[in-house]
């Protein structure tokens, strides 16, 4: 890298320049949410947010998690519909992927139509409501929080683009030892097919985990909150968390209520997870991107 | 031309059963979620009251359509829709085309790497997260003030000026898809053969004439799919963005309500289900006519770049 010639070298330091600041851009952010979770409530009412706590305080943190058991049960609901769902997610969409993949398989065009007709045209949010709500009576379940996201039509294209890039003399020879389908979906194509599952699992996973639409149209009972609506009902008011001063820690009785920073403190704790696994994930994720932008 | 002459009829029918078999799941969730709803769309042209119900409520023709389109909400939020999303389009594939180049004339790996690793934070991020974050820049405490107050300015309340949402939801917009997009790019700029830059070189052709006669030419198809499926969205938005970061303050509506928006607050504040219906309706026929337009126009000009 020492090698660069003068020529090339301040072209480029300007893209360097260029994407050093758009880093600066997507990571100050997080930054400026993680120092308000750590300041003083004192110190921000008198002077405001800071990019670095002034006073490091853990105040914010001890007050939400003090009576965590609204706190603890919104994760609780975020976690099983995001475990939950992406596992039948993802076995979902691999079967009817598998079968789209299959050039064989006699309903394979009238089949891609079917599922790629609902990206061009939807019946609306009204018909959508009134149909899970009234007809269905999934308001106020669990199961309306995992079931609507089982089928994402994007998905299953990515999927099936991923299958399609398994050899079919594999599928042949499975087929002519007499090994059904089944067998050879779950023995051969889903082993092969898994850095397209990670990608999709993550995607799946992502969307249940930062979904706050559902909740928002079909939940209104307290223990079935998620994360994210929660974080939503704080967002003008703290009090939600805990109604009043009785429940605050004795050891704070006398300090000012840390509602600007606790619900950054709660902004942390949402985000967390997510952020958590996404190393991991990382490279799945771009090479998935990279299949599915390849028309198939 | 994949018969496999070896399968007897039985096993054809077999296998075609099984392979349904294991489709079906899906299928039925999109029967149920995707299709079953689209039956509901005649709940548009109803006067949906709770004593009769959804099927005996009396029939009440284009009289919801006529009544939103005679409202002062209808040309408002038309108008931020499409704006919205125009300038989203314009400015976001433009913005993210040239960072994909840029991306590729990164020399460095460990650069390159760090940067995808860091431009792809903000999609991980809910549109609730990004309101906090928002909120911790531009909110009463929040950061900007901070500083204005530190320089002497007078505070400035962003909650409550309506010319700067436009900028800001732009801004934002554009910061939480431009890792996304632009990686799909920079792929698209991967798959070129590496034959056309080695004979461009080998020509003597500058950077500028390389990336504006091979690398942006030879991307296009992909840019023209993925402008395609934008605009085939042009009619809905990014509910998330202008619901939460604007923290549903009333004053900025002129500025921040869009169809999404409209129809959530007709059906879950107001409850006027017949009306809501109406402008559900409008909006998924315009973005379905929109779609075909968009692709047969796409046909017209290239065929090759069509999406259906």
């Amino acid at each position: 890298m020492t090698a660069v010639p003068l020529k090339k070298r301040i072209p480029q330091l300007l893209i360097h320049l260029v994407f050093v600041l758009f880093s600066l851009a997507c990571i100050v952010p997080l930054i400026s949410v993680l120092s308000v979770s750590f300041s003083n409530e004192v110190d921000i009412l008198k002077n405001g947010y800071s990019l670095w706590p002034r006073q490091f305080d853990l105040n914010a943190y001890t007050y939400v998690l003090y009576r965590p058991l609204q706190l603890l049960g919104a994760f609780k609901v975020s976690i099983i519909v995001s475990v939950v769902g992406t596992v039948c997610a993802v076995l979902f969409m691999a079967g009817i992927a598998y079968a789209l993949s299959r050039h064989d398989y006699k309903f394979k065009n009238s089949l891609s139509f079917y599922v790629f007709f609902t990206m061009l045209f939807n019946g609306g949010l009204v018909p959508t409501y009134i149909l899970i709500s009234n007809y269905l009576h999934l308001k106020n379940t669990i199961w309306v929080l995992i079931l609507p996201y089982l089928a994402v039509p994007w998905f299953i294209l990515l999927l099936r683009s991923f299958m399609q890039k398994i050899p079919y003399h594999i599928i042949e020879s499975c087929m002519i030892d007499g090994a059904s389908e089944f067998r050879i979906f779950f023995q051969i194509v889903l082993p092969l097919a898994k850095p397209g599952l990670a990608t999709v699992a993550l995607f799946t996973m992502l969307q249940y985990w930062n979904d706050w639409w559902l909740s928002l149209l079909y939940i209104e009972e307290e223990h079935l909150v998620p994360l994210q609506y929660m974080l939503y009902r704080m967002m003008n008011n703290i009090s939600f968390l805990t109604s009043s001063t009785n429940m605050m820690p004795a050891s704070m009785k006398n300090v000012v209520l840390p509602s600007e920073s606790a619900r950054m403190a709660m902004a942390i704790l949402a985000a967390g997870p997510m952020l958590a696994v996404f190393p991991f994930f990382q490279k799945y994720f771009v090479r998935g991107l990279t299949v599915g932008a390849v028309k198939g | 031309m994949f018969k496999l002459p070896f399968l007897s009829p039985s096993r054809h029918f077999k296998k075609n059963l099984q392979l349904t078999l294991l489709a079906l799941p899906a299928m039925l969730i999109i029967l149920v979620f995707s299709y079953v709803p689209m039956g509901g769309i005649f709940i548009a042209f109803k006067n949906i009251n709770y004593t009769d119900g959804i099927v005996h409520s009396p029939w009440v023709g284009f009289d919801n359509i006529k009544f939103f389109f005679t409202s002062n909400d209808a040309w408002l939020v038309i108008r931020n829709t499409l704006l919205y999303n125009i300038v989203f389009i314009g400015v976001g594939t433009f913005m993210s085309v040239v960072f994909a180049i840029l991306l590729n004339e990164v020399l460095s790996r460990k650069w390159l790497k760090a940067y995808q690793t860091i431009f792809f934070f903000p999609y991980f991020f809910s549109w609730i997260i990004v309101a906090y974050m928002a909120y911790s820049f531009i909110g009463p405490y929040g950061v900007i003030s901070t500083w204005l107050s530190k320089l002497g300015y007078e505070s400035f309340d962003f909650y409550s000026e309506t010319w700067i949402w436009p900028i800001l939801l732009t801004l934002i917009n554009i910061w939480k898809g431009l890792g996304y997009v632009s990686i799909i790019f920079y792929a698209g700029i991967l798959g070129i053969s590496q034959e056309y830059f080695e004979a461009a070189e080998i020509d003597g052709a500058s950077k500028l004439q390389v990336i504006r006669n091979i690398t942006v030419p030879l991307i296009m198809p992909l840019i023209t799919i993925m402008t395609l499926l934008s605009i085939g969205k042009i009619f809905y938005s990014d509910f998330g963005l202008f619901f939460f970061v604007p923290r549903e303050v009333g004053q900025l509506f002129p500025v921040t309500q869009v169809i999404d928006t409209y129809v959530y607050r007709m059906l879950k504040v107001s409850g006027d289900i017949g009306m809501s219906s109406a402008v559900g309706l409008f909006q998924s026929v315009m973005g379905f006519i929109v779609v075909l337009i968009s692709n047969y126009v796409v046909r017209k000009i290239d065929d090759d770049n069509k999406l259906f």
